[in-house]
Parts: C-alpha cells; sequence; structure tokens
C-alpha cells in the first residue's frame, strides 16, 4: 500500500515533484496546496486528479486525517517552511524540506540517505538544486582523501529559476556552502550559482572544485567520481560528467551537466529534476521504513 | 557634441576592475598608495574590492592575496575627501558580507547582477538602503538585453531602494549609439530621481567616446579606471577621459595633470604586463564576451594548448554571462577533444 503524500508549493518544484510521485510505487500524491488558484500548478494537479488548495498550508491541516497524510513536502520558501513545518508535525506529518530552510538535517541520497535510516527523523532537508547536483561529487573525492576547501558552482536557465529561488538567493548560498561541508565532508565550503538567460535555455551545468589536503590521488578519485556519477544517474539519469576529473596540483575538477526528464518544465531544467528526484527518492526510503513497521511518525507539540 | 557646463561624478575601478588584471593579489600597500594618490586628484569615488566583489575570493576568480575586510580596513582610513565603494554580486556575495563592508565603512554598495536578472538583487539592495549606503543597480553585460527591457529590469532595482542605475558594458561590446539609446531611456524614465551611470570597458576602444555618449544622453556618474587599470583591455582610461573632458568644459573635479601621474607613475608600474587590446581582448569585444575572462582564456590557453580567442568565440556563441569563468576550462577541453 502506497503513503499518501502532500505538496505544500505549487511552483516549479512542487508541479514537477507531481510528476515523480505520480510513477512511484509506494508514494501516492493526494493533495497539492497553493496560494493562488489559477496558478498553473495547481491546475495541473487538478487535471491530474488531486485534491487542491489555494489556502496555503492551513487549508491541508484540516484534511489530514482523514486522508491520512503521512509526508508533506514542503517548496515553498525558506521563510514560512519553519512555520509549516510546525503546523505539519502537529499532525504527525513527515516533512521533506525542499526550501534551503535546513531545519532538518541535509539530505543528499547517495552521500547520507542511509544514514536517516533508524533516526526517527521528523524533517530532512533536501539542500538545494546546486547542492544535490555537486555534493555527491565533493564527497566522492573526500571519501579518498580530506578535502580543504570544497566550491562548487551551479549555472541554471533563467527560465528555471522561480520568484523564490532569486527573492533568497543568499540562502541558496549559505545552505549549500553549509552543505558541502556537512555532507561532501569538505572542511570549507563555498557556493556560487549564476543564472543564464541564453535562448534556448541551457541545460544545468555544475562545476566541482576540491582542493585536496595532499597530492590527489588521481587515479583512486577518477574511480570514486565515476561510481557516484552511476549512483546519481539511478535517479537522474540525465546526469553526466562532462569533463575531469582533471588535476592541476592539489585542484582536482569536475565538469557536470544535469538534463532533466522534462516532467513539468522542460529538460534543460535538470535542476527541477535533482531536487524533485532526490526529494522523491527519499521519501521512498521513509515510505519503505513506514511500511515495515519501523518507522512511526509523532505528533510534535509545539 | 555640446557638453559644456555639465559637471559629472567619476568612479574609479582600478582597484577593483584592476584586481582582474592582477589575479587579485594587490597588495594593501598598492591600494593605499594607489587610492590616497587618486583622492588626491580629486576623485570622489573608488571601488575597492576582490575583482568579483565581496565574496568573489574563490577557485573559479581566483583567491585574493587579502581579503576584503582587510583591504577596506586598510584603505577607507586613509582617505581626506574620496568615497569608498564596495561591489556584490548576488549568488556570489551576500548581506553578510554587505554587513561587513559597511562595518568597515564604505559610502557606495553596487549590487551586480546581469542585465535581465535584477530580481536576483532585492535582498541586497533593500539591506544597502537600510544601511543608509549610496545604493547602486549594476547591471551587467547590458548589450545583451534591448533598452526597454533593460528599463524594466531597472525599475525593479529602483523598486527595491537603488538610488543609482549602471548601464554596465562589461564586454566593451557597446558602440555610441546603443550607450546613447540604453542610458537615454533609463534618464528619460527616472528624470532627475535616479542618477544614471555608465560603466564601460575599452576592448573596442570606445571606453571615452561611449562615455561621452553617456553623459550626453544624461549620465552623471562615469566609471573608468587610472590607466585603464581593469579587466580585459581595461576600463575607460580616466585620465585621458578627464582630460576630454576638461577640454570639452565638462566639470569632473579631477586634476589632469595629478591623475596623469598617477596613471604613469603608480599605476602602470603595477601592471604585470601594460593594458593594451591584443587580439583575445579585441575578441571580448567583438564577440560580447564578459571582460574578466580574459586572463582565464589565456590560462586555459596555456594549459591545454588551445587558443584563447577561439574559447572566447565559443563563450560567446554560447550566451555565456558574467560569473562562468568555470565554463573557459570545459570549453577548452571540448574544443582540444574535438581536435584530437
Amino acid at each position: 500500500m502506497a503513503i499518501n503524500c502532500a505538496m505544500i508549493g505549487s511552483g516549479n518544484i512542487g508541479t514537477d515533484l507531481m510528476a515523480k510521485l505520480k510513477r512511484s510505487a509506494n508514494l501516492n500524491p493526494v493533495w497539492m496546496v497553493g496560494i493562488d488558484e489559477n496558478s498553473d500548478g495547481l491546475l495541473k494537479a487538478r487535471e491530474a486528479g488531486l485534491k487542491t488548495t489555494h489556502e496555503g498550508v492551513d487549508g491541508l491541516l484540516k484534511h489530514i486525517e482523514e486522508d491520512n497524510i503521512q509526508i508533506a513536502f514542503d517548496a515553498t520558501s525558506a521563510y514560512v517552511h519553519g512555520e509549516n513545518n510546525r503546523k505539519l508535525q502537529e499532525k504527525g506529518v513527515l516533512v521533506i524540506d525542499l526550501t534551503p530552510a535546513a531545519i532538518g538535517p541535509f539530505c543528499v541520497p547517495p552521500v547520507n540517505l542511509k544514514d536517516h535510516v533508524g533516526e526517527q527523523e521528523m524533517n530532512v532537508n533536501m539542500v538545494t538544486c546546486g547542492g544535490q547536483a555537486t555534493i555527491p561529487m565533493v564527497a566522492a573525492v573526500s571519501q579518498v582523501q580530506a578535502v580543504e576547501y570544497g566550491e562548487i558552482i551551479a549555472t541554471i536557465s533563467s527560465k528555471s529559476a522561480g520568484p523564490g529561488t532569486r527573492k533568497n538567493i543568499d540562502e541558496f548560498t549559505f545552505t549549500t556552502s553549509g552543505a558541502v561541508e556537512k555532507v561532501g565532508g569538505a572542511k570549507k565550503g563555498k557556493a556560487i550559482i549564476i543564472l543564464n538567460p541564453a535562448e534556448p535555455p541551457l541545460m544545468m551545468r555544475d562545476t566541482v572544485h576540491c582542493l585536496t589536503e595532499t597530492e590527489p590521488d588521481q587515479e583512486a578519485i577518477t574511480a570514486s567520481v565515476h561510481a557516484m556519477i552511476k549512483e546519481v544517474q539511478k535517479y537522474v539519469p540525465g546526469y553526466t560528467l562532462k569533463n575531469g576529473p582533471i588535476f592541476d596540483g592539489n585542484r582536482v575538477s569536475i565538469f557536470l551537466e544535469v538534463e532533466g526528464l522534462g516532467d513539468y518544465l522542460p529538460k534543460y531544467a535538470g535542476n527541477l529534476d535533482i531536487m524533485t528526484a532526490a526529494a522523491t527518492r527519499t521519501a521512498e526510503m521513509f515510505a519503505d521504513e513506514i511500511e515495515a513497521g519501523r518507522l512511526t511518525l509523532t505528533k510534535l507539540s509545539a | 557634441m555640446d557638453l559644456k557646463g555639465k559637471k559629472i561624478r567619476l568612479h574609479d575601478n582600478a582597484l577593483r576592475d584592476g584586481m582582474h588584471s592582477v589575479g587579485h593579489q594587490f597588495t594593501l600597500d598598492d591600494m593605499v598608495r594607489m587610492a590616497t594618490a587618486l583622492d588626491d586628484s580629486g576623485m570622489s569615488l573608488i571601488e575597492v574590492t576582490h575583482g568579483d566583489g565581496l565574496g568573489g575570493s574563490s577557485v573559479n576568480y581566483g583567491f585574493g592575496l587579502h581579503t576584503n575586510k582587510e583591504y577596506l580596513d586598510a584603505v577607507i582610513p586613509k582617505m581626506k575627501n574620496a568615497k569608498i565603494s564596495a561591489l556584490l554580486l548576488p549568488g556570489l556575495g551576500t548581506v553578510e558580507d554587505l554587513i561587513m563592508a559597511a562595518d568597515c565603512g564604505i559610502s557606495t554598495i553596487r549590487v551586480a547582477t546581469h542585465c535581465t536578472e535584477a530580481d536576483v538583487s532585492e535582498q541586497h539592495i533593500k539591506k544597502g538602503r537600510e544601511l543608509g549606503l549610496d545604493t547602486v543597480g549594476f547591471l551587467m553585460m547590458a548589450h545583451m538585453t534591448q533598452p526597454e527591457a533593460l528599463l524594466e529590469q531597472a525599475q525593479k532595482m529602483v523598486d527595491y531602494g537603488a538610488n543609482c542605475i549602471y548601464a554596465t558594458d562589461s564586454a566593451g561590446y557597446l558602440l555610441p549609439d546603443d550607450v546613447t539609446s540604453r542610458i537615454g531611456i533609463l534618464h528619460d524614465a527616472f528624470g532627475d530621481d535616479i542618477e544614471i551611470g555608465f560603466h564601460g570597458h575599452h576592448n573596442m576602444a570606445m571606453g571615452i567616446a561611449n562615455s561621452l555618449a553617456a553623459v550626453e544622453a544624461g549620465a552623471s556618474r562615469i566609471d573608468g579606471s587610472v590607466a585603464g587599470f581593469g579587466a580585459g583591455a581595461g576600463n575607460t582610461p580616466l585620465e585621458v577621459f578627464v582630460a576630454v573632458c576638461d577640454r570639452m568644459g565638462i566639470d569632473t573635479g579631477v586634476d589632469v595633470d595629478k591623475i596623469m601621474d598617477v596613471a604613469e607613475d603608480i599605476a602602470l608600474p603595477l601592471m604585470p604586463t601594460p593594458t593594451r587590446i591584443d587580439r583575445d581582448a579585441l575578441t571580448l569585444g567583438y564577440a560580447g564576451v564578459y571582460s574578466s575572462f580574459l586572463l582565464h582564456a589565456k590560462r586555459a590557453e596555456k594549459n591545454h594548448g588551445v587558443p584563447a580567442k577561439d574559447i572566447l568565440m565559443e563563450l560567446g556563441r554560447m550566451g555565456a554571462v558574467g560569473g562562468q569563468e568555470d565554463m573557459i576550462e570545459d570549453v577548452a577541453l571540448n574544443i582540444k577533444k574535438k581536435l584530437a
């Protein structure tokens, strides 16, 4: 039996996520929550047969028990996530956070999803699109040898960056650089995001620079990077290594491209896919735990 | 062109844009010597930061010899009349960096976005205004959008709280008529409420001509750098522009004789190679490519044996924007693969 889910936020990410959840074997998207009745996301959700509300998270809360919603995805913004999270957790709903709020622990599936098993967490944070695309590579290097400094540059097409991302661009920078350290394993992390308005829109591009503490073991790092690429490809088939790893002194540089599945926005918007696919994979694992009786959702009082 | 009696404010960028030319390696003494000499010449605004602004120090753009705080702390207390500005590119620098720079005593924050992406500047422009800074919206690569669209973006920055808007010719691509149309539409829309500025690069040798066109169209702030010390073939060389303005009767407040000496005696000796329009710099202007890509492309040529000119042309074809320095090595590797 699939676990019933709600999506909070009917923008680019929420709408793309709906398509992923529709295909999931053990997740069942039931509700889509927005704030604008006429938004494209809510329209698409109604077309897909989901229940919708344009009254924000409050419009959903009264239906949580009757529809047995156990997992909610928050794709609103860092500023409203805190309040959304509080309200959902009071109802015992597990929250997968796709904003850069980072209240809960970071989750980058191929690196640390397994670590979250058995932790009874009620909120996990999916970092950012740039973080999902690059942190696996930082980890691939740091698993071989110590990384003094990890830097990531994420370039996304202007058309794939919604108003929430633009208004709160600092949160991208802070959250991503924090996760480059905490999940990627770099002692110091830095994150840069660039929007490019070229037409036709460019594919998401990501560059990862690691400075290793000692001379890089080229063979071991190359093997580790290729193995990690395969892990990410399991849930984002369009994740590809364009160039590298190249080595220059202690610098290791890796050049990536992320092509999406074209679910909501066209294939160039790999930044949407890598977030929504990672969130789906994370939720599927929690759903397995719930179904197997190993994870019991608890109502947290405020 | 009759510009007699116009009064404009010059903004020297040698200690920020010039950082690109030295791989962000100015010493504190270099900065202080040049800034004090510029102050003494009558320059009213001087920008001091890493070439890519606050938060710019990185593998991608190059690590600074010192932190931005160290540079600002060294220069600001030494200024008699000149005010110091800092540059901030949202996505790279953050509000935290802005607060740090404000605490150091900058008077002006320039928040720079690509010319079509002004809405990433909201947090930073609002904070700049809240801190009481002279807050400038800096629309880069202004050749990549049409004047009407540029105005729409400028309006967003004004709505966030910017009191001055720049059309920034980061690639040195614009020709005088292009400057006239861009500055003109901004000036017509905002009147005297909002100052308009122009930042040129000299890759097509248009720095002076474009700056004059900007003044004629209503710009009251003009960027440049002494001896043209800046990315690509440099910025509008300010000692030359000051001399031209002097002959035309434009009041800049800068002493021609003194700024010539700063150019010759202080700026020039600090340049690893004199700023000139070599074929790679000309390619920037010709293909419309971000000027600070120049030295990165030359390095990629050296490391991967692919001509910098070819790399820059390809980046122009791709529509690369400011900040995408990471694509330079990627493009070089791709060209190398094709040739193999």
